[in-house]
């Protein structure tokens, strides 16, 4: 349900994207020509990355699936609970209102507050994407930046669950 | 036959996120692309160089989009590119996927209000922390 309001929000978005296009181009048509152009020279930059994306993002659907992270982050799973979720944090891709479901099944299951905010903080290190993290911002930016959201994870984990009901 | 499904499973999936993103993205570059010909001199005037408030301003306009993280770098890479500071752009890319005002309220429907709103909190000021110390790590490196 909510997918398929999702989905109705962005074709408004890019309809009301065209429709302040169009207006523009009415009042000032050059305007309009010149900020499409760059839109284009950038689309034109861009694919070859997303393409790239493309490929890495189903090798992962392929081998990481969320009844697998299910599995992996239940009830019992402990301290490697919180390394897995993590991994999969890092690795299942998707937008909030598919996850959303996804983890409140997890917790009404038994998941832990800790585990899902770790899971959720996780979602910016996202190995599909990294080829265009590194093509805008470099590699040192890339690792660092990697690196401090690994580590941030775990105290918004310890944090999150200190102030909601469930505790670690 | 099961590797089959599987891979065509894992290939419809992302074409499906691929689907549900493209026009987001799309609509957010056009417009970007359209705003930077309007606000170019703003930038300057908005993002002044200095560490808080570049992170703050960032992270607040972070907060208040959402999409898959491609989108947010890609934004965030045009951004620079017209002069926007970096500390700004990674406190953008960091409240993109991890604050989601927008989304508060199915977050609160599946994981409660108090979980949601606790979240959101610390992730904020955590994006404005990861910021900081992201390009003060870089500099030094």
């Amino acid at each position: 349900m909510e997918q398929r309001a999702k989905i109705k929000f962005s074709t408004k978005l890019f309809l009301g994207t065209i429709l302040i296009y169009l207006i523009v181009a009415v009042f000032n048509f050059s305007l309009a020509q010149e900020a499409f152009i760059n839109f284009l020279s950038m689309l034109v930059r861009i694919i070859p990355v997303l393409l790239i994306v493309f490929i890495i993002m189903i090798f992962t659907n392929l081998y990481f699936t969320k009844e697998r992270a299910n599995k992996y982050l239940g009830k019992n799973s402990g301290l490697k609970g919180w390394f897995y979720a993590m991994i999969s944090g890092i690795i299942i891709s998707g937008p909030p209102y598919i996850l959303y479901p996804l983890l409140g099944e997890m917790k009404r299951k038994g998941v832990k507050d800790s585990l899902i905010a770790v899971f959720l903080f996780n979602r910016n290190v996202k190995i599909p994407f990294i080829p265009v993290m590194i093509y805008y911002f470099g590699l040192n930016f890339t690792i660092i930046l990697s690196v401090y959201i690994v580590f941030f994870s775990i105290l918004n984990g310890v944090i999150v669950s200190k102030f909601s009901s469930n505790k670690i | 036959m099961n590797k089959e499904i599987n891979l065509k499973k894992a290939i419809f999936k992302s074409v499906d996120t691929m689907k549900g993103s493209l026009p987001i993205m799309f609509s957010i570059l056009l417009l970007i692309n359209l705003f930077n010909l309007f606000g170019k001199d703003y930038y300057s005037k908005i993002f002044s160089g200095n560490l808080i408030s570049d992170s703050f301003i960032g992270a607040i306009a972070g907060s208040f989009s959402f999409g898959i993280p491609i989108t947010s770098y890609i934004v965030g890479g045009e951004l620079l590119k017209e002069g926007i500071s970096l500390i700004a752009i990674t406190a953008f890319i960091m409240t993109w996927t991890t604050v989601g005002v927008a989304m508060l309220p199915l977050e609160s429907k599946y994981l409660g209000k108090r979980f949601a709103i606790t979240r959101n909190l610390v992730n904020f000021i955590f994006s404005i922390i990861i910021a900081v110390l992201t390009v003060v790590t870089l500099r030094i490196f």
